[in-house]
């Protein structure tokens, strides 16, 4: 009976090894990017992206018309255009980071729907380039297992520079001028995460999977280290319940995960032991233990 | 003041003259494969506008300030109905048009599909005979002067519809029947399966913005294999990976591209109605057959 229902549509359908694959590989690259997104406040910065992206789309749209190879590669320039511009602004000005983002990528939107009208086409092209979790092909499944890999590998390199300047900009730019390689490459990170995502996934999942297991993690860590490791595990636990739940009900495989997720947010809020609800309301038995 | 408004009329006199002059009646079709029909009754005698141009999708289309533009400046407004274009009713209220509206489905049955109307009627050559003959009617009102030629082109027009609907039913004929069955992932082809006995199974709802579930698919993938159904079919609108991945799962055949809901530039393989027919039940018959 609990086989049937959690392992037997594994066993029984590839379709869903694979996108269960795909969970876990999104979960290990996004997730991190997630929690050190949410250090930064940047945690929205994921839907302006998936805006941003529009131009670079729609050029590769108008060079080889509905080309997947070409269109993505589009959006990553334009995404990391986007993303490297707000970044430079925002370094070399007072201007906070969410704002000059929030204004490149309303350009570049704006760019995006003026090229596409050129062509007079009333093709969606977001949603034409926008995947589904189900329809994993094996081109599909490599670029979001290297994409993870390529990600834990460049965060490995920048953890140090990347954590201090998340907690102690100040502090980081007096003893180091790592700051802004590592800013720079985290912020190409975070484009590459979720373009990739958005071909393979879809943008509800792809910035969901990476935003809410950070939120989950929030309340039962205090140390980057324990709340990336938390994100991660909340993600593939979402990511697998939310592929069971697709398969037992109907509801769509993307919002069924973010769903599932969304419900493990809501009892890290009310339960989470660190600055959870109920703790704040009852914290005298933990300081007395 | 006397001479400013003499002025104002022969603007307007000017304005309005190249309306008269040219004596085409200004038709605008909700999308192309309508365009088409208006296009072949009409003849010289109508300017066609379509709203969603070829290779657009009619069902999620977002219209343009220059559609309402359009709308305003026709004299017949050809739309198929059966709650095709949901997205009509706003932008005949902001564009102003006193046009008459013609529903080309008028007269037509339609399936259902849970409690709504199947709006894909065209796809049965006996129905896209009805639209012919509701257009013609709509356009000899419009311009009773040229009512003759409307006529004499629809009758030329219905009788390749006729034997467009012999060379389909011919073709399918020629199919096993145990093997007249296919996997599609837009359930445009209601008409179609229940006009010829394809049997066509479909991974989304109706509509082409839903999106399908794991069970869904689950679903398919065990019907396929139960059913041993030949082929599956992608759409030239929907996610095409979501295909593959279920035929590299059963084995089944990847037939051609079937057209519905619009009709493919000059060069596509579908740039009429009757090509896309005719398209569509090659790509069919070439996959089914053992």
């Amino acid at each position: 009976m609990i086989y049937d229902a959690l392992i037997a549509p594994f066993t029984e359908f590839e379709f869903m090894r694979r996108a269960l694959a795909a969970v876990i590989a999104l979960a290990l690259g996004g997730a991190p990017i997630g929690v050190f997104l949410m250090l930064r406040r940047m945690s929205l910065v994921g839907d302006a992206m998936a805006h941003a992206i529009l131009p670079g789309a729609a050029i590769g749209f108008l060079l080889s018309g509905l080309n997947l190879f070409a269109m993505t590669t589009g959006g990553l320039i334009a995404g990391f255009t986007v993303a490297i511009l707000a970044g430079m602004v925002s370094r070399s000005t007072g201007l906070k980071e969410d704002a000059s983002l929030a204004t490149f990528y309303l350009v570049s939107l704006a760019l995006g729907v003026t090229i596409v009208s050129i062509k007079g086409t009333n093709i969606d092209l977001l949603h034409v380039l926008f995947g589904n979790i189900l329809a994993m092909d094996d081109p599909t499944l490599l670029v979001i297992a290297s994409n993870a890999t390529i990600t834990l590998l460049v965060l490995a390199v920048i953890y140090r520079p990347l954590v201090i300047e998340s907690v102690d900009p100040l502090f980081l730019r007096t003893v180091s001028r790592a700051g802004a390689p590592s800013h720079l490459a985290f912020l190409a990170l975070v484009v590459i995460n979720l373009v990739n995502g958005f071909q393979a996934l879809g943008t509800l999942l792809a910035v969901g999977l990476m935003i809410l297991p950070a939120g989950i993690a929030r309340f039962w860590s205090r140390d980057i280290t324990g709340m990336i490791c938390i994100a991660v595990a909340s993600a593939i636990l979402s990511g697998y319940a939310g592929l069971v739940l697709s398969f037992e009900t109907k509801v769509p495989s993307g919002p069924a995960i973010i769903l599932t997720a969304a419900v493990l947010y809501v009892g890290s809020v009310l339960f989470g032991s660190v600055g959870g609800l109920f703790r704040q309301m009852f914290p005298g038995r933990h300081l007395e233990a | 003041m006397q001479r400013f408004r003499f002025w104002l009329i022969c603007l307007l006199l000017a304005a309005a003259a190249p309306l008269h002059a040219q004596e085409r009646v200004n038709v605008v079709a909700s999308f192309s494969i309508l365009g088409d029909f208006v296009k072949n009754v009409g003849g010289d005698r109508v300017d066609v506008t379509t709203l969603v141009g070829r290779n657009g999708d009619v069902h999620v289309y977002d219209p343009a300030p220059s559609d309402a533009k359009t709308i305003a400046g026709a004299k017949l407004l050809v739309i198929n109905g059966l709650g095709l274009e949901g997205w009509l009713p706003r932008l005949l209220q902001s564009s102003g048009s006193k046009a008459p509206i013609i529903t080309a489905t008028r007269g037509i049955a339609p399936l259902k599909i849970g409690s709504d109307a199947d709006p894909h009627a065209w796809q049965s050559v006996a129905n896209a005979k009805i639209y012919v003959a509701n257009i013609s009617d709509a356009l000899v009102v419009a311009d009773p002067a040229d009512a003759e030629v409307f006529r004499a082109n629809a009758q030329a027009y219905l009788a390749r519809l006729d034997a467009l609907d012999r060379e389909v039913r011919e073709a399918v004929a020629k199919i096993p029947p145990s093997r007249r069955k296919v996997i599609s992932t837009h359930d445009a082809f209601g008409y179609f399966a229940a006009a010829y006995g394809i049997e066509f199974v479909a991974p989304l709802g109706v509509s082409t913005e839903s999106e399908a579930s794991a069970r869904d698919i689950a679903g398919i993938i065990t019907e396929i294999k139960r059913e041993k159904i030949p082929a599956v079919f992608l759409e030239n609108i929907s996610d095409p990976r979501l295909i593959r991945r279920i035929s590299a799962e059963t084995g089944a055949r990847i037939g051609g591209t079937l057209y519905s809901d619009s009709l493919t530039g000059e060069k596509g393989d579908a740039p009429t109605y009757i090509e896309l027919v005719r398209h569509n039940i090659k790509a069919l018959t070439g996959a089914l057959a053992d």
